[in-house]
């Protein structure tokens, strides 16, 4: 059981966290947060493919919304286990979610993942519009109203504690695949396709594998979406949030874990952060600024905010720097 | 440098000053401000401005002036839930006057019902939007009344007996319309001939209409929003479609005209008022806001006059500002003087009143008939 010492540890220091959280902050805060938590699985797990597979995928609201719908719809329709143990059928329909999307992204992904670069992004995000356009015309899911009346969780605790249960399943998986037999698979992909080919790596196998697993965690975030928001409609679902996520990806470095975990952070907190401006400035100069900000960052740090080191080397390197 | 202005970047969201001015009683308000439908946002928001200037002008309501507070949600379901929040646990408002489109009120409205805030929702015309419990309000009728109302124009005056429908399938205000027109139109001896879709953000709807074309309807009814219907009237006189186009308050924008040119002109949509009204209230409203603004207010801008005043109405007859206190005075509104006509909040919170049928004539705006519940 040494293996699971880690993620135990994370877990608990996280749900101290939450307490804390609990307390300390109000109701707005906390929806900030939760949403910070879910764009962090939605960039985690994007940057499996984008960052260290090296494909460019533009389709990571589809297997949101795929999961998003498929909680919704499982919890409000099927009740398997007594009220007692609500917190296990979340965490069975969240798991649920993830497998559903996982299976989309196995089916997108064997056909497309043989294209590479540009063609890759149109076809991936050809796939998120399909599966948007085809929840629009589901009416038994309400189609374009929209799915509402959503169970949420019942306190903020629980949501945080199980949104950072699966946060640490995410980060972890990856973490570990990332330094297994796999994760060099992944990264030789991306460094040099023919070279990895050469050396007798499946590479189609190899990306299909890193869009699956990414796909699983962004069907889990897409559920953990639609029990924070408690109403989902396909409008949330649309190009513009897969953009969303790429950018993340992007501001926090390519192939840096934490660093989409951080950025996922900026990216989410930002925007709301700049509320108080209008009151300052009258005008509503929010997203001008936020957009400033995202177009300073790259121009500063070019490869994001840690490149494709993670937050302890950069941090060790400037603790070197300084002493 | 470099790293002094990347830290002061990520410092940044932790600077979040707050505001709050002593003897104000305070209103909250979202809309969308920026992104696709923002002319709704920006339209109502001014309405809104009028009405609280006016109260305040005239002495405001318990002797307290009123304070609004407007944040924008980008036309997003998850940032409209946000706003809400923020506005209740940071801003501490006794009220939220919400946004117009639909499904931004779904996602908003529980936020409110559930900490006890009165939501006052100018133009969700949505059926959901109120069931989201007994704090939440509309000062404008819902979607099937907007159906039944065209649907009686097109049976009733146009003497229609064969009508098509092309509905955005995206939209749910489009859908709902659509529902409600075919029903209520069949009920009235009509057949509807063809039942097209299409999807907001299209520009080429020649398939839908030459199918529409062979099926040779008197009528056609595009329950919209102005983008596409005016690229759809075009196309459909440019097949030689002659049969009029009807559709609801999605039309209702300066754009149609400039989207749709001359081929929008003789259709005829329906709306919550009128600009040619001869009804005082209107006139008054309509020289004011010209003073202000100047430019002509649409059907959103008056809704939004509408909801804040009722809302100002009700904090004022109400004994205190809590939600519960304020909740119940709006509940009792009857027979409001409203510029959209004399609304009455129904048991289900949504208001009664009447709708109009206008003709579109270029930059005019043809007022011809009012069709009542």
């Amino acid at each position: 059981m040494k293996f699971l010492k880690a993620p135990l540890l994370t877990l608990l220091i996280l749900s101290v966290v939450g307490l804390v959280f609990d307390f300390a902050l109000d109701a707005y805060f906390q929806l900030i947060l939760l949403y910070a938590l879910v764009n962090c699985l939605l960039s985690m797990s994007l940057n499996l493919v984008n960052g260290y597979t090296g494909q460019f995928s533009l389709g990571h609201a589809g297997f949101m919304a795929i999961g998003a719908y498929f909680a919704a719809y499982a919890n409000t329709k099927w009740d398997i286990l007594p009220p007692a143990l609500n917190a296990l059928e979340f965490f069975i329909y969240c798991t649920g979610a993830g497998l559903f999307a996982a299976v989309a992204g196995l089916l997108v992904g064997l056909p497309s993942l043989r294209l590479k670069g540009d063609y890759l992004a149109i076809v991936t995000l050809g796939f998120g519009e399909i599966i948007r356009v085809t929840l629009l015309n589901m009416d038994f899911l309400g189609g374009p109203r929209g799915y509402s009346n959503i169970p949420g969780f019942s306190s903020f605790l629980f949501s945080f504690i199980f949104a950072c249960v699966w946060l640490t399943i995410c980060f972890f998986t990856i973490w570990r695949v990332m330094h297994s037999t796999y994760g060099r698979g992944f990264l030789s992909v991306r460094e040099d396709e023919i070279a990895a080919e050469a050396m007798g790596i499946n590479t189609t196998r190899m990306k299909v594998r890193a869009f699956v697993l990414s796909s699983f965690f962004a069907g889990v975030a897409g559920a953990l979406f639609a029990h924070f928001t408690k109403f989902i409609s396909p409008s949330s679902f649309t190009f513009l949030q897969s953009v969303n996520v790429v950018i993340m990806v992007v501001l926090g470095g390519m192939g840096s874990m934490t660093g989409s975990i951080v950025a996922a952070f900026i990216i989410t907190i930002l925007p709301e952060a700049l509320r108080p401006l209008q009151d300052l400035t009258g005008v509503d100069l929010r997203m001008v600024i936020y957009s400033l900000s995202l177009i300073l960052v790259m121009i500063l740090r070019p490869k994001g905010l840690f490149g494709d080191q993670e937050i302890t080397a950069v941090w060790r390197k400037y603790a070197r720097r300084n002493s | 440098m470099k790293r002094l202005i990347l830290a002061a970047l990520l410092t940044l969201p932790l600077l979040v000053g707050c505001t709050k001015k002593e003897n104000e009683i305070l209103i909250g308000e979202y809309d969308s401000l920026t992104g696709s439908d923002a002319t709704f946002g920006l339209s109502t928001n001014k309405g809104v401005r009028l009405a609280f200037e006016e109260i305040n002008a005239a002495g405001g309501v318990k002797g307290k002036k009123l304070g609004l507070i407007t944040l924008d949600d980008q036309g997003k379901n998850e940032e409209a839930a946000s706003a809400v929040t923020r506005l209740i646990t940071q801003n501490k408002v006794v009220a939220i006057l919400g946004g117009v489109a639909s499904g931004r009120s779904k996602a908003a409205a529980p936020i409110a019902q559930s900490n006890s805030v009165p939501f006052v929702s100018p133009a969700s015309t949505n059926p959901d939007v109120t069931k989201a419990g007994d704090y939440v309000f509309r000062v404008c009728f819902i979607d099937p009344f907007q159906g039944f109302v065209m649907a009686k124009f097109s049976s009733e005056n146009l003497k229609h007996k064969k009508v098509a429908i092309l509905r955005d399938v995206k939209n749910d205000y489009s859908v709902g319309l659509a529902d409600v027109f075919s029903a209520e139109f069949k009920k009235r001896g009509g057949e509807i001939v063809a039942d097209s879709s299409y999807q907001a953000g299209d520009i080429d709807f020649k398939a839908q209409l030459t199918q529409i074309r062979s099926k040779n309807p008197d009528g056609i009814y595009v329950p919209g929003y102005y983008t596409e219907v005016g690229l759809i009237a075009q196309q459909a006189r440019q097949l030689g479609i002659k049969a009029p186009l009807m559709g609801g308050d999605g039309w209702d924008s300066d754009k149609l005209s400039e989207i749709g040119k001359e081929a929008i002109n003789g259709n005829y949509y329906s709306n919550h008022y009128t600009v040619e009204s001869s009804d005082p209230a209107v006139t008054e409203f309509i020289k004011k806001f010209k003073a202000k603004y100047n430019e002509t207010p649409d059907a959103l801008a008056a809704l939004g006059y509408d909801a804040a005043r009722i809302l100002a109405a009700a904090i004022e007859r109400s004994p205190d500002l809590s939600g519960k206190a304020i909740r119940d005075e709006l509940a009792k509104t009857k027979d409001f003087g409203g510029v959209t006509g004399k609304i009455t909040l129904n048991e289900n919170r949504d208001a009664v009143k009447s709708a109009v049928i206008i003709q579109v004539d270029g930059k005019n705006r043809k007022y011809i008939s009012t069709i009542s519940p």
